[in-house]
């Protein structure tokens, strides 16, 4: 208990400060009246007895002092003291706070900013109950790592494993709803019953779907997204029980999903919707076959205990079995897990850690640069420290205050820089909206308010430390007798090697940024095979009944569309697409060259990626032909089957052979196509394409001869791709009025080509942008850094300068000497941050294309840049060096 | 010069204080004369060391203090032992004998 009166004792003394002084007063005054009277017996004067006291018992004045300092309560006291001093000197020199608080700001919310990403998309646990039980599914089929799943194996996994809870497979798809107001595109997600349960999402009303639900021959139910409820049925629960009616089918409504359901990214194939339906009540026949795979993954939770080893041994076992009982199309096929939330993030983050050393280091540019303004005003107050140790301060005394001095920037600083990232993530988020997954669960919580007041702190210290120390090592008869010139060089040494220091940084973030730089300049010039200008891309959905359409009545609407599209004033040219496009959308086919053994399964069949095209689409796209000639209107139903293949796959196929007249056969087609033509190879799946997968093959064939039983796929919605004569002419509005005059079709996902190729690089810009920002931000802070020392030492050094004027030194020469020792920092900074940079770029290689990590020309582009920017920072005091008044300089002492 | 409390053993002062109380409850004046008369002499106690000694020992729960009129109808503060502080001195009291015995073997050996 003893702990707790000290405590309250020290809190009275704090409190209570008078009242605690004036009992001690009182006490000691006692103390002092009783042995003077004691002298005073012995025959002493008054004042006699006084002194003799005075010398037995100590002054009763330290006395006091030494009671008042020996409890806990008064380290608090001199703290307070301390801080409050801080602040007087901040207040007193704002230039100086403004500049150090700004840059503390920069450094801690960028930081924080960085680290609320990070935070949010790497740290924080997904938000489902026990994330680390979730499992993500798909199919692995050589020579993809990664394949959709068909749905007879899921069903067959989902009713063979032990190993997991559930699994349950989604895919996306597109409805359109009308009945109530006006028609509307819904992006649609199919799912398994089992998906909302084994995500632990609860339906705002209503409930989720039932195994019954979940079958072909179940009732057609639909959960709608809150964000549809609400915008287009006001929220009303009455939605319930109601119907929906999705390409002319009605759904009833059984719940609403809530809006902060999350479950999304590129990698897993995930997309919210507008609306959820049961996958296995989708009854189309690619549903039923096994050798199909529509589009669709898995996610899995395990059993309790059982760890990702035993389920992938076991699903391994299971697609042993499956590849045994059905080798035509599930011989060499695999099953791939992995844990959902690598899944979910694996790709952004080695990007994300990089961005965290960049801004780490930005960070302690901060630091130098606010230790830099401290340490040339600390030997500016110099002669205060000395005052104070003349005084009685030990060298502690002194550290703590100075300390406390920078504890108070810190802190101030870090809130200013909590603001700063704040605002800062909303705004890129805000700019950048795909380029990072699970960016609605970035927000402030308490792991990023405990890394901004643990970054403060540390540099408080970092900042704080080496000045206080200089600060308190001080000479006091040197320090007073030379006055206000203070010493020569003093803290000099120390900012140079911060400044030399700041400039290694920064090279090493400018060289990071110059290679993201370098690789997105190559990527962008890379000539993907096609010319994107004025090409732009849309879908036209065809209104419900033409799915009850006969398959001519079909290709006649489609035919009339392609008119009117064409018919619009400022088109050049127009064709339909479907199956692959060029960074929006695979599509693979078997295949095998008629005249050479066919091989035995599907499986073992090599793959190309299949575009069906209308026969200007070669005109759009601005492919050009090699040999033979494209697909034309006369290639129909009633004309040979025919294709087009790309000059990879008759290099690979028909080397040394003319490939033009040979015949393919396309898995699940009959009968075989001949080749007529040879195109351009495009880039399928991104600029970088060839880079980092093995080139894929590419055949064209024609929309005009798609059979009967895959006409359907046409009815529902159509890629379309239109030159047009300029940007924006004709607009969007203006196709979609053509579209919409024609029938009641609607168009919809507007994109121009420029558009897609700008989102395959997305990630690489958000890095190369948030690099460039920072690496500006370094580039900035070590110029103010670098001409903050610069100023210094002339400002020391007016008098010297002055000297060699008088003594004949001519200006030239002065600014000469002024440059040369900037040029010299410079230079052993940017040699440092070279062979920095030399060891740590190669940790980015990942992200950089067709450019080496040791890229000689962003090296050497660097190194001048900032030697120049160094020399420009160091000029303006050297010009003031040189106009130094040697009359003035010299009065002046 | 006087002899000082710093000539006593490091910490013994804190136990001496508790000695003083241990028959009456005393103000720090009389407490400095008496510890200086039990030594006779030997000690010279300096205010400074006696102040922070009680404040440290009233905060540790081991005295209490109350202001009551002299015998010259001054007002002062008394220290008085607590039943902790009395618990305190005893084993205090025991340590040291302990160690003074030991001390002295050893210097006592040949």
């Amino acid at each position: 208990m003893s702990w707790l009166r000290n405590l309250v004792d020290g809190l009275r003394s704090l409190i209570r400060k008078e009242r605690v002084c004036q009992e001690l007063n009182e006490e000691l005054d006692g103390f002092l009246e009783m042995a003077v009277e004691e002298k005073m017996k012995e025959g002493m004067s008054r004042q006699e007895a006084g002194r003799a006291v005075r010398l037995e018992r100590g002054s009763l004045e330290v006395a006091k002092e030494l009671v008042g300092s020996a409890g806990w309560e008064s380290f608090v006291e001199t703290m307070w003291q301390d801080l409050r001093f801080g602040l007087r000197m901040f207040c007193k020199n704002p230039g100086f706070t403004v500049v150090a608080l700004l840059t503390l700001a920069l450094g801690i919310g960028a930081n924080t900013a960085i680290f609320t990403v990070i935070n949010g998309v790497l740290l924080n646990p997904l938000p489902y109950p026990h994330p680390e039980q979730m499992v993500s599914l798909a199919e692995t089929l050589p020579p993809f790592p990664q394949f959709a799943i068909s749905y007879p194996n899921f069903r067959d996994w989902a009713r063979m494993n032990h190993t997991f809870q559930a699994i349950a497979a989604y895919r996306q798809n597109n409805f359109n709803l009308t009945g109530s107001g006006e028609a509307q595109r819904l992006k649609a997600t199919q799912v398994s019953a089992a998906f909302f349960p084994l995500l632990g999402v609860e339906p705002v009303i209503g409930r989720s779907f039932s195994p019954e639900e979940d079958k072909p021959e179940g009732e057609p139910v639909v959960m709608l997204s809150e964000g549809l409820w609400r915008s287009r049925f006001g929220g009303a629960p009455e939605i319930l029980e109601k119907a929906l009616i999705l390409d002319g089918t009605g759904y009833r409504v059984i719940g609403v999903v809530p809006k902060d359901f999350y479950f999304c990214c590129e990698s897993t194939n995930f997309r919210l919707g507008d609306v959820y339906l049961p996958v296995g009540a989708w009854n189309v026949p690619w549903m039923h076959d096994r050798g199909a795979h529509p589009g669709l993954f898995a996610v899995g939770r395990l059993k309790t205990g059982v760890s990702l080893e035993q389920a992938r041994a076991e699903m391994n076992a299971i697609a042993q079995n499956l590849a045994t009982a059905y080798p035509d199309s599930d011989k060499n096929a695999g099953i791939v897990l992995a844990p959902l939330k690598e899944q979910m993030v694996g790709n952004v983050r080695p990007v994300l850690l990089m961005l965290l050393a960049a801004v780490g280091f930005v960070f302690v540019i901060c630091c130098v640069n606010v230790a830099n303004l401290l340490l040339a005003r600390s030997t500016a107050r110099a002669r205060e420290f000395a005052l104070r140790a003349a005084l009685g301060a030990s060298r502690g005394r002194t550290i703590r205050q100075l300390l406390a001095e920078s504890a108070v920037m810190a802190v101030v600083g870090g809130a200013l820089g909590l603001l700063l990232a704040m605002w800062g993530t909303r705004a890129g988020l805000a700019a950048l909206p795909q380029a990072l997954p699970r960016a609605n669960d970035l927000r402030l919580d308490p792991h990023v308010l405990l890394f901004t007041l643990t970054v403060s702190v540390l540099a408080s210290l970092l900042f704080g430390l080496a000045p206080a120390l200089q600060a308190s090592r001080v000479d006091l008869n040197e320090m007073l007798k030379e006055g206000e010139r203070g010493t020569g060089a003093g803290g000099h040494g120390m900012q140079s090697a911060f400044v030399a220091a700041e400039m290694a940084l920064t090279v090493v973030l400018l060289i990071g940024a110059g290679l993201m730089i370098r690789s997105l300049t190559r990527l962008w010039a890379v000539n993907p095979g096609f010319d994107s200008q004025n090409v732009l891309t849309f879908t036209v959905a065809l209104p419900a009944s033409a799915e009850k359409e006969t398959p001519n009545q079909v290709r006649t609407t489609v035919d009339q569309l392609t008119e009117a599209i064409a018919a619009v004033p400022g088109v050049n040219a127009v064709a339909i697409t479907d199956g692959a496009f060029p960074m929006n959308g695979d599509s693979e086919v078997g295949f095998w060259i008629e005249g050479r053994p066919k091989p035995s399964t599907q499986r073992e069949m090599p793959n190309a990626v299949n575009y069906i095209v209308g026969p200007d689409y070669l005109k759009v796209m601005s492919i050009p032909l090699r040999h033979g000639r494209f697909l034309t209107m006369q290639d129909n139903l009633h004309s040979p089957f025919v294709a087009v293949i790309d000059e990879y796959f008759a290099a690979q196929y028909f080397p040394n052979q003319n490939p033009i007249g040979e015949h393919l056969n396309l898995a699940g087609f009959n009968p075989p196509l001949e080749i007529v033509g040879v195109v351009g190879h495009v880039n399928q799946r991104g600029l970088d394409d060839n880079e980092n997968s093995p080139a894929t093959v590419q055949i064209y064939t024609p929309v005009a001869q798609i059979p009967d039983e895959y006409i359907s796929l046409l009815a529902k919605a159509e890629g379309f791709v239109v030159r047009t004569q300029a940007p924006n002419y004709p607009t969007t509005t203006a196709i979609r009025h053509a579209i919409e005059a024609n029938s009641q079709q609607v168009a919809y996902d507007f994109e121009p080509m420029e558009g897609l190729i700008a989102d395959s690089v997305a990630n690489r810009r958000f890095t190369m942008i948030l690099m460039s920002v920072f690496a500006g931000l370094a580039m900035v802070l070590a110029s103010i850094g670098i001409y903050g020392v610069t100023s210094y030492v002339v400002g020391r050094q007016t008098h010297e300068i002055g000297i060699r004027l008088a003594l004949g030194a001519e200006r030239r020469d002065v600014l000469r000497m002024v440059l040369g020792k900037g040029a010299k920092l410079a230079f052993v900074g940017v040699t440092l941050g070279l062979c920095a940079a030399f060891g740590l770029t190669r940790l980015m290689a990942s992200l950089l294309f067709s450019v080496t990590a040791h890229d000689p020309l962003t090296f050497v582009v660097v190194a001048i840049l900032l030697m120049a920017v160094a020399l420009a920072a160091c000029y303006m005091p050297a010009r003031r060096a040189m106009r130094v008044d040697p009359m003035m300089s010299l009065r002046y002492e | 010069m006087p002899k000082e409390s710093s000539d006593l053993v490091q910490g013994t002062l804190d136990m001496l204080i508790l000695k003083t109380l241990a028959l009456e409850s005393m103000h720090g004046y009389g407490i400095t004369v008496r510890l200086e008369q039990m030594s006779k002499g030997t000690f010279r106690i300096n205010a400074g060391s006696l102040f922070v000694a009680l404040q440290r020992l009233q905060r540790a729960g081991l005295i209490r203090s109350e202001w009551k009129p002299t015998e010259k109808s001054r007002r002062a503060k008394y220290y008085s032992l607590t039943q902790q502080g009395r618990k305190r001195l005893d084993v205090k009291t025991r340590e040291w004998g302990r160690q003074v015995t030991a001390i002295t073997r050893i210097l006592e050996a040949s």
